[in-house]
């Protein structure tokens, strides 16, 4: 089976964990005199997971037939011959950014993950990576807390920041 | 009018109105360039600065610059790194992105530019003289007709993202919708499929579904694929700036068009640029020759220049509630009407009687911004467009680190970037099997709008006779059925026939 009809198969089963919460669990503490109304928070719900489930089932039982392989695209059937490393560290390093971002203060974990971002993808130039990472870093920081006004704390969270 | 038109000019053309006009459009297109801050969110910032200014007009006419401003740099990142900020700028991604892969970043920022300009300024001609009139239409569209111009406006980009492959288009929308069920809604004051989880009580934010359906997959294809970070022409030299004749000519009546659909559009209360830009990209497409339609979404400056003119026509359009009816239209112009009252100016059919000169002077301001912003970022596009030519072990960890920004930004919170890396792991794979993107995360932005009419249109009918009771809405539902029958009848007839079983007719 390909991956497309995998995908529609994956999304049917969330579909119908969807529906189920929408037809049958949703309502349950709902107010009496929400009752009485032809509207309730479930109705729109219930009209989607439907439609959804008809359109999962069509792309499963492939009413339709798929284009083949497009230019430009990812084969992903060879991903092993790409740079699939890489990409995954890469991603890796975007959800230590997420988990070290309050601890290690905006300064700090935005200053590695760009350095360290940049040396995984080949970079050598250490000074000038160290500067523009600095340099972003501290002008990012700069125009969003000082600028806009929006709270970013700078500094580890142990040094108050 | 004309004695109106000439207090507007002269309010507007002071050196010191200029002057501001000037920095506003500066201001707005440098931070409207990051994602996650779009026009809306630039507005609420310049509010103090332009309060503080105190003159109304002169206050207005800083924020109508930055308005512009900050529209063509959501442009802009767009179209250099299929990053989206705003809403209303995803159709620009469309065709923008792939005409920077083809080495024409620089034809793509002119095209974006000038379409914006004509967008805008036919829009401003535009309500100068139809405003009054147009109000009343305006009233005409009650909840029902709007739940049929946004289905179809969503069937609409179905057909066109899903071309022969309607199905997966069409679940893709479906499972956007189903996305933005999550949260509280406006009207039940229940979470609903939150999971119990408190992150998801207000929902998803739409920075975070945009950059994890589009900057974070084409981020991971350009690390997966080293050779995709060249543009294909081989070199990442920015040429091309200028617009051929021929090319002129084939985008002049795309503008013509969209500025004007766009701007009525952009008078309904509610529809908005955001909607405005989606359904002229998809009439565009359907009314082009059959060779011009294949190139929609691989680099078509007729698919860049709709969007774009359709989007900035329909800013100027939502100005017509906010200014003759004091009923702002979108999320900016409520912004603006908070502005307006802080500066002691109260919108409405008495505006342009009391006080003409902030009317006339917001209208010629907005005239004023768009010619300012093209002088200015014609000569700057070759610098802008460099941004390209970084090399890519720069490029992908800022632009990595941009959507990590766009999303935390707007939400404060970290496992809103946990969400995007997910979302956006997800997006890929969806991606790798040929899903189109687009109408998720356009079903997404339209949900809410769409299930608060279905909801009040259920509520004033008592149940789903709206669909039948209401001719215009029964009309628009049945036209949303016919955009979804009918390519997918066309594809299958192609398909029967170039296997040579079946040719009926």
């Amino acid at each position: 089976m390909a991956l497309d009809r995998w995908i529609a198969l994956i999304l049917l089963l969330i579909c119908t964990a969807y529906a189920y919460t929408a037809f049958f669990t949703m309502d349950a503490n709902l107010a009496p005199f929400m009752r009485r109304t032809p509207i309730w928070p479930s109705t729109f719900p219930k009209v989607l997971s439907v439609m959804a489930i008809i359109a999962c089932l069509s792309v499963l039982l492939g009413f339709e037939k798929s284009g083949g392989p497009k230019d430009g695209e990812i084969d992903y059937t060879r991903l092993t011959d790409y740079k699939l490393g890489q990409a995954l560290f890469l991603l890796g390093l975007m959800v230590a950014y997420a988990l070290l971002l309050r601890p290690l203060g905006f300064l700090l974990a935005t200053g590695s993950f760009l350095i360290f971002g940049a040396l995984l993808l080949g970079e050598r130039r250490y000074v000038t990576l160290i500067a523009v990472a600095v340099v972003a870093a501290g002008s990012v920081w700069y125009l969003v807390q000082e600028v806009l006004g929006i709270f970013l704390s700078p500094w580890p969270m142990m040094m108050g920041g | 009018m004309l004695e109106g038109l000439m207090i507007g000019l002269e309010t507007a053309f002071s050196i010191k109105n200029i002057l501001i006009v000037v920095g506003g459009c500066l201001i707005g297109t440098f931070i409207g360039m990051l994602p996650g801050l779009g026009p809306m969110s630039i507005i609420a910032i310049m509010i103090p600065v332009a309060i503080s200014i105190g003159d109304a007009s002169t206050a207005l006419i800083l924020l109508a610059g930055v308005y512009y401003g900050a529209i063509f740099g959501g442009s802009t990142s767009s179209i250099l790194i299929n990053a989206p900020g705003v809403a209303s700028t995803v159709a620009t991604s469309f065709d923008g992105y792939p005409l920077t892969r083809q080495g024409k970043a620089g034809k793509a920022l002119t095209v974006a530019a000038v379409s914006s300009f004509a967008g805008g300024t036919i829009g401003a001609i535009l309500l100068l003289f139809f405003a009054p009139a147009l109000a009343s239409v305006a009233l005409l569209f009650n909840s029902p007709e709007y739940f049929g111009l946004m289905v179809v406006g969503l069937s609409a980009i179905a057909a066109f993202a899903g071309t022969g492959q309607i199905s997966k288009a069409l679940l893709m929308t479906v499972i956007g919708l189903m996305l933005a069920t999550i949260g509280e809604g406006a009207l039940f004051n229940a979470p609903r499929f939150t999971m119990g989880l408190m992150d998801l009580q207000s929902g998803l934010g739409f920075i975070t579904l945009a950059m994890a359906m589009f900057a974070l997959p084409e981020a991971i294809y350009l690390v997966l694929d080293p050779g995709r970070s060249k543009t294909e022409g081989g070199s990442n030299e920015i040429k091309d700036l200028r617009i051929t004749r021929t090319e002129a000519r084939q985008i002049a009546p795309v503008i013509g068009r969209q500025s004007i659909q766009g701007f009525l559009i952009g008078v309904l209360p509610g529809a908005g640029a955001t909607i405005a830009s989606f359904l002229g990209y998809a009439v565009e497409r359907n009314i082009a020759p059959k060779e011009e339609q294949d190139q929609f979404g691989k680099g078509s400056l007729k698919g860049l220049a709709a969007p774009e003119s359709a989007n900035n026509a329909a800013c100027t359009g939502s100005f017509v509630p906010l200014l003759t009816l004091g009923i702002p239209g979108s999320g900016t112009t409520a912004i603006l009407l908070g502005a307006l009252i802080a500066l002691n100016v109260s919108p409405g059919p008495r505006l342009m009687i009391d006080e003409p000169q902030i009317f006339w002077a917001v209208i010629i301001s907005m005239y004023l911004g768009n010619l300012i912003l093209l002088i200015l970022n014609l000569p700057l596009i070759p610098y802008i467009a460099k941004v390209l030519a970084v090399p890519r072990t720069f490029l992908i960890p800022f632009i990595l680190f941009f959507t990590l920004m766009g999303a935390y930004i707007g939400q404060n919170n970290a496992t809103e970037l946990l969400l995007l890396v997910g979302l956006g792991v997800c997006a890929t794979i969806l991606r790798f099997a040929d899903y189109p993107l687009a109408p998720l995360l356009i079903g997404f932005i339209l949900g809410p709008m769409l299930e608060n009419n279905f909801s009040r249109s259920m509520q004033l009918y008592d149940g789903f006779s709206f669909i039948y009771e209401r001719p215009m809405t029964l009309g628009l539902l049945i036209f949303a059925l016919f955009l979804i029958v009918l390519p997918s009848y066309r594809a299958r007839r192609a398909r029967l026939r170039a296997e040579g079983v079946a040719d009926g007719d």
